[in-house]
């Protein structure tokens, strides 16, 4: 009926469309992100730290600890009513569903992190202007790496108990490499250094986001309880 | 029910021949293999740590390979194979992470380093524990192997990729004084010692395994009793 884009963008669409009508994981994803920034601001000697030294790791940790509160929404709304079997009856593919679920997410996920992005510019006293292209290539390459991760493992961990409890446990060994990568990135980034300092860590974060995504559109369908 | 007997006898018989090669191992360490003339004393842990630290990864890697197998083949026995030897590497990982810094403490000066091969152990023993937490939080059976069979075949990836990032982030940050854990050549006689070690790990492991795997044999057969009868 649609192809495999199709399908996914409609897919997106629709979750993007029941999250727009109460904004209820959004506006709570976003304060969560507000909050932790700021408290992570205090969590550090002022004589001895500067906050500049601490920005790069406050953000990324603020970022993923945001993600997280979001992802577990995109299936917990299929789980009631059994929503996902409905889904899994039309004739749209696997792949779409997992394509368009995370494209959810990374729709939500980039909202939380561009709008709380000028806030932790204003927190922390930094000037980014020069840095915008890299800061968003970056910003884009892991969180791609994680929400493909986190989509997979949040399908799964929807059917367990205490699931919000075990995405976390079971997600955080993966984003590892994606975060130590692009705290990497971002502190020489706001350090004023070139990108061209940075292509290892930048290869890495792609080598993680090729091979996850593929390796989690594979193993989608084995998630899907029939 | 026959056949998981069957398997938990040959597992008690490996785990007696295993602790009995051990206990051996440990009398050819200390009586008959030379100290090590720069490390000491300190040096006999390798002979209960490096096996087991080879141990607990080969059990991770069949876990996985197993896992592959399960969403190919679809057969039960095979997640609970993978799960068992996941299980038994997760035991063989504390002995290789509580080692590791008693060895190191004396030997690096230091009771942890953040190298690439402490990292990554460290990772995928929280990994493989996350694993086993989930096994337990899911009840059917098709499910949970699907499931664990998802996040055994992730892990696989996920090392490779750990081992590249501590090693990014050694060269952009070197250390004062680089710590290698690599082998040094052996004499002969520790080799031997280290091989005979090896040798019986794995018989500890294939004792430890065919009597979990029996276990979750008998387990599943019990319920699916329970779930005629019903």
């Amino acid at each position: 009926m649609y192809n495999l884009f199709g399908a996914a963008f409609r897919i997106a669409a629709k979750d993007i469309a029941i999250e727009l009508r109460t904004r209820t994981a959004f506006m709570s994803a976003l304060v969560f992100a507000i909050l932790v920034l700021a408290i992570l601001y205090f969590a550090r000697d002022p004589t001895s730290v500067g906050a500049a030294d601490i920005a790069p790791g406050a953000l990324w940790v603020t970022f993923t600890f945001a993600a997280m509160i979001g992802l577990n929404r995109a299936f917990l709304l299929e789980k009631e009513n059994a929503a996902i079997d409905g889904l899994i009856l039309t004739d749209v593919s696997k792949s779409a569903i997992f394509i368009g679920k995370v494209l959810g997410n990374l729709a939500f996920v980039f909202v939380v992190e561009f709008v709380s992005l000028p806030l932790f510019v204003l927190f922390y006293n930094l000037d980014i202007t020069a840095q915008i292209p890299g800061l968003i290539l970056v910003i884009v390459l892991a969180t791609v790496a994680f929400v493909s991760v986190g989509t997979l493992l949040s399908s799964m961990v929807v059917r367990t108990r205490f699931a919000e409890l075990m995405l976390p446990l079971l997600l955080l060994p993966f984003l590892v490499p994606p975060i130590v990568s692009a705290v990497q990135v971002t502190s020489r980034l706001l350090a004023g250094r070139p990108l061209s300092e940075v292509t290892g860590w930048l290869n890495l974060l792609g080598g993680f986001d090729v091979a996850f995504v593929t390796l989690s559109i594979l193993l989608f369908e084995a998630t899907l309880a029939e | 029910m026959s056949s998981s007997t069957g398997i938990a006898r040959a597992g008690q018989v490996f785990t007696i021949l295993g602790l009995v090669a051990m206990g051996a191992v440990f009398v050819r360490a200390f009586a008959f293999t030379p100290t090590e003339a720069t490390q000491g004393l300190a040096q006999k842990i390798f002979y209960i740590h490096a096996p087991a630290a080879i141990v607990a990864l080969m059990a991770f890697s069949i876990t996985g390979i197993a896992s592959i197998f399960y969403l190919w083949l679809k057969e039960t026995r095979l997640d609970l194979f993978a799960a068992a030897s996941a299980e038994v590497g997760v035991a063989f990982s504390v002995i290789m992470l509580t080692t590791g810094p008693i060895w190191g403490k004396p030997i690096w000066g230091t009771w942890w380093s953040w190298d690439a091969r402490l990292t990554s152990t460290l990772f995928i023993f929280l990994l493989f524990i996350g694993y086993l937490v989930m096994r337990g939080a899911l009840t059917d059976p098709v499910i949970r192997g699907q499931y664990s069979s998802v996040l055994g075949i992730l892990g696989m990836l996920l090392v490779p990729f750990i081992h590249l990032t501590v090693y990014l982030f050694r060269t952009l940050h070197p250390e004062p004084v680089i710590i290698k854990p690599g082998a040094p050549g052996m004499p002969t006689v520790m080799l031997i010692t280290f091989a005979m070690a090896v040798g019986a790990y794995l018989i500890l492991y294939l004792g430890f395994v065919a009597q979990r795997y029996a276990l979750a044999m008998a387990q599943e057969t019990r319920l699916e009793e329970a779930g005629d009868a019903a």
